[in-house]
């Protein structure tokens, strides 16, 4: 236990990476073995990350498995890892969605094949992925942020569908332009703190940045907008219906499942913690643009014939609810954050992955071809179903409780904040609901009932397969799990978010003493 | 006058061997002329070693002309080893060509090299003068050295052409200093200087003859218009010599007269740095969006990449020392990555430009398929340029962000920001042809050894250092510029 201890997540970051060396130095027609060192390392990797869950004092708000070490000394970088209640049910999932996207593609190598690149790619994504959610360094949390993007560009440029070109560079340069904005708060946070630091832990300490308010909104506003074009907030989100639609079926159930919650995760580490006065100041405005996109993410969808675009356009939807949850600066609203990240990772992950499975049987993702398909495949239909359900909030499955928590607690956001605004909010948001559930019944309506239409009569389509319920049936089992029993995550986040609002609450208690006197 | 022979031992190794290669060469048959990349690539080894045993001394001679110092040796250091992996690189690219001569175009080399050794040295106007005049020289023969190809005489007098206008201008703003300041020295420069007021319009107008010169030999704009057409027609390893070990030797001279000479007039020139910093690198790399031919990429990716060295002088300070050393730090940073990362570009493109590859960017098309290993490499390196982490080039782009933002520079590190994200779609735009475009061709590019090791070395250097950039970090920090 001592290993899990100390260098637990380590490993679970590193041990990906190790993979993809190993699956790059094996040689050419080696496909099993190839497979094997995927399945073995983010296998490891995800017992590790199990064995520190289990190790995690949960109920406790403060960072554990924390590791400090000096790695690039001339510019006060150090490799500071640790985790506390948000970003452990993250990194989980992670490690989860990865493992069983390695499972699926034990039979899913896309198109043009080279399987030794292709499982290479996504265990270096996945080294980036688990990295943002346990570094405590702000360069250290650029790196794996960045990191990301390679692997990410390759997968959607080599492997992707027929506009995957387009879709690759313009999800690399979106990205890449919003990380630049980041990178330039991070310094100015190091120049501005005394003693000048990289450390997120000591720069949230008192009195260590000591901001005139316009350059602390300033900074926060760069902060917010290199998360805010990963999240994607309502209107940096063009890139993602191209990179989602365009990506082979890993790469979007790792882009929608873990990749978009690096933003949120960033909000909630970074932004929010180290200046929580700008956060208060730029809250409404979040607000505003979340309930924009909740609104604007379902009608997109409505407006929908390619079922893996709608499915992408209902992530835009979704993370506006995580967005309206973090806005209100409360725990429950936090609290709603971190549990709609989980769910709309493994409720949208799970949608992904049907959506491929199904265009291998119909060789499209355009609706009304698939029309029928009930009758046709009813199992995988079935799963759509209740997938879809689940996504659209049903009370007892997981997509619920992130979403009726968010406009809870925007009902009473955190004290000082207008309260006109977080309430229409909540209103907006709650008629986002309604159609939420409006496109996806009628997704199911126009997918799994009507006629099958003439093409698809012709073809007998095998239902869903051994290996795919192997892939999909721990994430199924959680969407029920997290639906019947949240507080699997709720315990795990309480403190923490807690703790977290105290932080940004505490604040504004200094800065009115400070006015008093 | 004093002299150290110790202290020139590098630079008096270095003259002899390349006289040597050429006398040596005369007396050669033709068909073993080859042999003069092996004497030479022993002679800078020889030189390498020689800098290398000099490194923590601090020995001033020649009456405070030339001086060997921390700053000096690292740069030796980094002139010595790109000039080695320039040699590797031409090995190849001279076989392939075949009309080259080969003891000449070694010995160019080398002299190229001393000038840029003693420029590392240099603490007076004189001296940086002259060192310029002994890289450039050579450069112009070596940029004309295909004779039989009009692009290479071209290049050749479109370089010769720009590169005597500019220094002659140099000369004249090194001339006015002399006339304001009585000395030559830096240090006395900089002494005479401290405290007159009397001198803004003059020493405004040799400021600008002496950036013409500087910004000459580092490409930057409006002094670049050459670039993209010497580079064309010049042998690609020569481009690679022009592009990484000229522009340094530029960067270096530029420090040295500028920081140690004119620190007290930095409120004067601070405001030109900046701004041809920023038009550099937007006019580098929005003219790179356009080019279809790799080595014009490349030159382009050059200017603008010299204008991310450069805007970082546009926030120096007259007074505060620690400011300053953290320029100096993030652009000294950037140079000793920019070598390896710059390097391995022009040789991974003179490798792709051997039989079977080719010179427009359409032509890289499906690389990964034909020869994966040279396009991985190509893409670290090019991904490196554009500054994407785990390559080397990350961690230079975040140092000279820092020494921006601890400035004060903010609109300078947002125009930078900017340009990072246009700059990465035209380095994309080559990786993405490699990678994701199919070909119809599907033989691999042949690679002969010499290129290999030295693309290879190239890209671990980029790699283990975007990994652990305290290599370079460290090496930067120590040069104790002030």
């Amino acid at each position: 236990m001592n290993l899990v201890d100390e260098w637990g997540i380590t490993l679970a970051v590193f041990l990906p990476l190790l993979g993809a060396l190993a699956i790059a130095l094996t040689p050419k027609g080696t496909e099993g073995i190839q497979k094997l060192l995927a399945l073995g390392s983010t296998g490891a990797a995800l017992v590790i990350g199990l064995m520190v869950a289990f190790a995690f004092e949960h109920g406790e708000p403060g960072l554990q498995f924390e590791k400090n070490l000096q790695w690039i000394p001339s510019i006060d970088a150090n490799y500071h890892v640790g985790i506390d209640g948000i970003s452990l049910p993250l990194i989980v999932l992670s490690l989860l969605v990865t493992f069983l996207c390695i499972v699926y593609a034990y039979r899913h190598i896309p198109e043009p094949g080279n399987t030794k690149a292709f499982l290479a790619l996504i265990l270096l994504l996945e080294t980036g992925m688990n990295g943002s959610f346990i570094a405590l360094d702000l360069i250290l949390f650029f790196v794996f942020w960045e990191l990301v993007l390679v692997p990410m560009y390759f997968l959607i440029g080599i492997w992707g569908g027929e506009n995957r070109q387009y879709a690759a560079i313009k999800f690399f340069l979106y990205t890449l332009f919003g990380s630049v904005f980041m990178l330039l708060g991070f310094l100015a946070l190091y120049f501005q703190s005394d003693p000048h630091t990289f450390d997120m832990v000591r720069l949230q300490g008192a009195g260590v940045l000591n901001l005139p308010i316009g350059l602390a909104n300033l900074i926060f506003a760069g902060l917010a907008l290199g998360f805010a074009v990963k999240v994607p907030m309502w209107p940096f989100h063009t890139w993602l219906p191209d990179a989602h639609t365009q990506a082979p079926t890993i790469g979007s159930v790792l882009l929608a499942a873990v990749m978009l919650k690096m933003g949120t995760y960033g909000f909630m580490r970074i932004a929010i913690p180290i200046l929580p006065e700008p956060a208060q100041v730029f809250a409404p405005l979040i607000a505003i643009l979340a309930a924009i996109a909740i609104v604007y993410g379902a009608l997109c969808c409505l407006a929908q014939t390619n079922l893996k675009r709608m499915i992408a356009f209902s992530s835009v939807g979704h993370m506006g609810f995580v967005m309206l949850g973090i806005a209100t600066l409360t725990p429950e609203g936090f609290n709603a954050a971190v549990f709609g990240m989980v769910a709309h990772g493994v409720v949208t992950g799970m949608l992904f992955f049907l959506a491929g499975s199904i265009k291998e049987r119909y060789h499209s993702y355009e609706m009304p071809e698939l029309a029928g398909m009930g009758l046709k495949i009813p199992r995988m239909a079935g799963l759509l179903a209740f997938c879809a359900i689940a996504s659209l909030g049903l009370p007892g499955l997981a997509g619920f409780w992130g979403e009726v928590m968010a406009l809870l607690s925007s009902y009473r956001p955190l004290e000082g904040l207008n309260l006109t605004v977080f309430r229409s909010a909540m209103v907006v948001g709650g008629i986002g609901t309604v159609l939420t559930a409006g496109y996806f019944l009628w997704m199911l309506q126009r997918v799994n009932m009507g006629k099958a239409s003439e093409a698809s009569l012709k073809h007998r389509y095998a239902d869903v397969e051994r290996l795919e319920y192997a892939a999909w049936v721990p994430l199924l089992a959680l969407i029920l799990v997290l639906g019947l029993y949240p507080r699997l995550i709720m315990d795990t986040t309480t403190s923490s978010v807690t703790r977290l609002t105290e932080t940004v609450a505490g604040e504004r208690a200094e800065v009115a003493q400070a006015a008093e006197r | 006058m004093d002299v150290n022979l110790t202290a020139l031992l590098p630079e008096i190794i270095l003259a002899v061997v390349a006289c040597g290669v050429m006398t040596i060469d005369l007396f050669l048959p033709k068909e073993r002329r080859g042999a003069a990349f092996m004497f030479s690539v022993v002679g800078v080894l020889a030189t390498l070693v020689a800098v290398l045993n000099l490194y923590g001394q601090n020995i001033t001679t020649l009456g405070g002309m030339f001086v060997v110092d921390r700053f000096a040796v690292i740069f030796k250091i980094v002139f010595c080893v790109a000039a080695l992996l320039v040699f590797a690189v031409s090995h190849a690219y001279l076989k392939e060509d075949g009309e080259i001569p080969h003891g000449e175009y070694f010995t160019m080399m080398m002299f190229a090299l001393l000038g840029m050794l003693t420029i590392a040295s240099s603490r007076d106007l004189i001296a940086i003068f002259v060192s310029i005049e002994m890289i450039s020289i050579p450069s112009f023969v070596l940029a004309g050295i295909r004779k039989h190809d009009i692009r290479s005489n071209e290049a050749a007098l479109k370089f010769f052409l720009f590169g005597v206008l500019s220094t002659a201008l140099m000369l004249f703003g090194m001339s006015l200093f002399y006339g304001i300041a009585g000395a030559t020295n830096l240090a006395d420069i900089s002494e005479n200087l401290a405290g007159r007021t009397d001198i803004e319009e003059v020493s405004l107008l040799a400021i600008l003859f002496l950036i013409v010169g500087f910004g000459f030999k580092v490409s930057a704009f409006p002094f670049q218009w050459w670039v993209p057409d010497t580079y064309e027609g010049a042998p690609i390893p020569v481009a690679a010599f022009l592009s990484v070990a000229s522009k340094t030797a530029g960067f270096v001279g530029l420090f040295q007269v500028m920081f140690l000479a004119l620190g007290s007039l930095a409120g004067t020139w601070r405001p030109m740095f900046g701004i041809i910093g920023v038009v550099t690198m937007t006019f580098g790399n929005l003219v790179a969006l356009q080019q279809k031919q790799i080595v014009r990429l490349l030159a382009y990716s050059s200017i603008a990449q010299a204008g991310y060295m450069l805007v970082p002088l546009g926030v120096a300070s007259a007074t505060n020392t620690e400011l300053n050393t953290t320029i100096v730090f993030a652009v000294v940073a950037y140079l000793l990555v920019y070598a390896f990362m710059e390097t391995g570009a022009f040789a991974s493109a003179t490798a792709f430009s051997r039989r079977g590859g080719g010179y427009m960017v359409d032509d890289y098309a499906g690389m990964f398929a034909r020869s994966p290993v040279l396009a991985l490499a190509m893409s670290a390196f090019l991904l490196s340029l554009a500054g994407i982490f785990p390559f080397a080039g990350w961690w230079a782009k975040l140092v000279v962000f820092q020494a921006l933002i601890e400035g004060g520079g903010l609109w300078l590190a947002i125009a930078m920001g900017i340009n990072t994200v246009v700059a990465l779609f035209f380095y994309s735009a080559v990786v993405k042809r490699m990678f994701f475009d199919r070909s119809e061709v599907t033989t691999a590019v042949t690679l002969p050894p010499v290129l290999a090791g030295a693309i290879g070395i190239a890209a671990l250097v980029v790699v283990v250092g975007g990994v652990l950039p305290d290599l370079f970090g460290r090496l930067a920090q120590n040069s104790h510029f002030f």
